[in-house]
């Protein structure tokens, strides 16, 4: 589950790091006001007006802009709340139709006073499949696209793996801010920020936290200037605030909609949709559609217990998609058993009334024959196979 | 001979009297599988399906002399469970459970790192070796006793697999679900060499899907020491990148996640990949002719 920056950031500040203060704000008065507060608060002359969606590069598209007074606060205001902000990240890129700005963050201005006085650099922690480990990514070219630093200037990014059972030591956090180019108060700083920002990553199950840019202000400070987050889907249970934090908004209606049934379901952009049991077997099925000649619309796994409702549930989802000109239904079935689903299909079928798509029914393991007579018998409009391959064969047809 | 897992295995199940691990404790040893009995906290001293119900893993080991075990524990206790098997002695862990946190299982994998003991999923269909034991989900019925060894991060699509193989005429050494996790227990190269090593496999199955590295290192290591043909397939080339597909573990981040780049570094290493999840079967049977 992706975070919104001022989420990230209210975690972060729970957890001691120190971040660039801001609040968070849904109108242009609001923002006002915020302003004054913030001005009042942190004595920041400037504040910076950020959009909150998630997307990084967000600054590209002129979601990000420092306000020098409050007319110039409340135009930047006025502009990027209730734009389709488009970043080389949201849907579709920069030619994409951008994505919805409903909040904004009012930002102190950490630069302040001297902006060349100030460095940005990069922090990321995320767990690394590799090595088993959670691992600090760090460097001095904070500010920018890492990938790209990683490419060309590949010994200006440092990595630190943690032990899992030992939690991040001081010598660790001296190494990466020495490597860092530090000393002074900002060395003791960036101690401090680096062994928080772990804790504060352990401790909320995220999958990923990256600081980028992390600054060092006029007074030699470390701090957050942007939080990227993601938390942990399963860690979800023991955390309940965070939780509680899923922008639904930023997510696909349909998407949505699937996980309230308990269907897992991600939205393609093909013409055949597909409702398989098992992920690795609804990847396989995408795969198959596409070597049919098709393009696959969806992933959808309906899971264990293909009933009637479960199955009417995944097509209503499925023929919400005006792009879907057949939809192939793959089951293998082990533990469930292909004639229930069957029936199941047939019910969903009768319920629905109108399904105008053809419909490929593949059904595979216990009692598939007896499953197959079912769907052939019922009198529907519906294609049934019991080989994969022949599943593929009537897909091609189909589209023809 | 067969790899992990065979009738003299002798197996508890944690999670024992839970709906899961009833029903597929039912299921195990209606296959055969010599199950000794299983593990609930609290609930020591009792007798379910006939089989004796411990309070703790090492109290199984002392009393029933198990070596294995399978986990049917919920998501928030299944890391606990897989500690508490390994620090007992248990040779062999197979955890069936989706859902565990990631920090969970970096923390679970240092730890067992510590002990002589192998860790198979979570988040996998289990293990089966045909005719002998079945430790896991998979429906028995569809496979046949043979020589082929089957590896594969995925559930129902390794049935798929078995049951083309099983319809080729061919039949099973071991099946091993490492699971669909971006942390396991078990890599695919290691399950693969495991299956190398195996005089009773001549031909191996890997079935991988997006996401990670373990198909690229496995391929390699079919490279440098494979003796026996390998067909392979990866789930997910259409899938977009960014997006989680059903698996935890199933998520391109790099150009290295995609399928494309994986089956392209396992055609370069000698193995005979497939683009059709159809041809699964057939292929091994054409690569056995050599």
């Amino acid at each position: 589950m992706n975070l919104h920056e001022y989420q990230g950031k209210s975690i972060l500040e729970n957890a001691g790091v120190k971040i660039q203060r801001g609040k968070v704000v849904d109108t242009v008065d609001e923002a006002v006001a915020a302003f004054k507060q913030l001005k009042e608060e942190t004595g920041t002359e400037f504040a910076v007006v950020k959009a909150q969606i998630h997307a990084g590069g967000r600054g590209k598209g002129g979601g990000v802009k420092l306000a020098k007074n409050e007319e110039e606060l409340k135009e930047h205001a006025g502009n990027i709340l209730g734009m389709m902000l488009k970043t080389p990240q949201t849907p579709g890129g920069l030619e994409g139709p951008g994505k919805l700005v409903q909040k904004i963050l009012i930002a102190e201005d950490s630069y302040a006073p001297d902006f060349d006085a100030c460095k940005e650099y990069y922090v990321s922690i995320m767990m690394d499949r590799e090595s088993k480990r959670n691992v600090i990514i760090y460097s001095t070219e904070g500010g920018m696209n890492i990938e790209e630093v990683a490419e060309n200037t590949p010994h200006l990014v440092f990595k630190e793996h943690i032990d899992p059972c030992l939690g991040i030591q001081p010598f660790e956090a001296r190494k990466i801010a020495f490597n860092l180019g530090l000393s002074g108060k900002a060395f003791k700083e960036m101690v401090k920020f680096i062994t928080k920002l772990y804790n504060a990553f352990v401790g909320n199950d995220l999958s990923l936290i990256e600081i980028n840019p992390c600054l060092k202000n006029n007074d030699d400070e470390i701090l957050a200037v942007d939080c990227k987050t993601t938390v942990d889907d399963n860690a979800l249970f023991r955390h309940p605030n965070l939780a509680e934090m899923r922008d639904t908004s930023e997510e696909d209606p349909a998407e949505v909609e699937a996980k309230e049934f308990g269907l897992n379901y991600v939205k393609l952009d093909g013409n055949v949709g597909c409702m398989v049991n098992g992920a690795g077997l609804a990847m396989a099925t995408m795969d198959i559609i596409k070597l049919s000649g098709g393009s696959p619309a969806n992933f959808l796994d309906v899971g264990g217990t293909a009933d009637a409702e479960r199955v009417e549930n995944a097509f209503k989802i499925i023929l919400k998609d005006p792009n879907v000109k057949a939809i192939l239904i793959n089951i293998f079935g082990g533990i469930v058993r292909c004639d229930r689903v069957a029936q199941g299909v047939v019910d969903a079928y009768k319920n629905m009334g109108n399904i105008n798509v053809p419909i490929i029914v593949r059904l595979q393991g216990t009692n598939a024959e007896i499953a197959k007579d079912l769907i052939d018998n019922s009198g529907l409009e519906v294609r049934s196979a019991v080989v994969l391959q022949e599943a593929a064969d009537i897909v091609k047809e189909v589209l023809a | 001979m067969s790899v992990l897992l065979n009738k003299d295995s002798r197996i508890i199940v944690q999670g024992f009297t839970g709906k899961e691990g009833t029903f597929h404790s039912e299921q195990m040893i209606e296959y055969g599988t010599n199950v000794v009995g299983g593990v609930v906290p609290g609930k020591g001293g009792q007798t379910h399906l006939g089989k004796p119900v411990f309070n703790s893993v090492s109290e199984a080991v002392m009393k029933a002399d198990a070596d294995t075990s399978i986990i049917f524990v919920p998501p928030r206790f299944a890391a606990d469970a897989i500690m508490e098997s390994a620090e007992a002695g248990i040779q062999v862990i197979v955890c069936i459970t989706e859902g565990i946190p990631v920090q969970d299982m970096v923390k679970v994998k240092a730890f067992i790192s510590n002990y002589n003991t192998r860790l198979v999923g979570p988040n996998c269909p289990g293990i089966i070796t045909p005719g002998e034991a079945k430790l896991g989900i998979m429906p028995g019925f569809i496979h046949n006793p043979g020589r082929i060894g089957i590896v594969s991060r995925s559930g129902t699509l390794t049935y798929e697999a078995v049951d083309q193989v099983t319809k080729a005429g061919l039949g099973q050494s071991t099946c091993i679900g490492i699971g669909g996790d971006p942390i396991v227990g078990t890599t695919t190269k290691e399950a693969v060499e495991l299956l190398m090593n195996d005089p009773d496999t001549d031909g191996i199955i890997m079935i991988g899907e997006i996401g990670g590295g373990m198909e690229a290192e496995a391929a390699h290591y079919i490279k440098e020491y494979g003796t026996k043909p390998v067909v392979g397939f990866i789930a997910g080339q259409t899938a977009p990148k960014g997006r989680t597909m059903g698996h935890a573990g199933a998520i391109i981040g790099g150009a290295e996640d995609t399928a494309e780049a994986k089956m392209k570094i396992m055609a370069d290493c000698g193995i005979h990949v497939v683009s059709s999840p159809a041809q699964i079967g057939q292929t091994m049977v054409d690569a056995l002719k050599g």
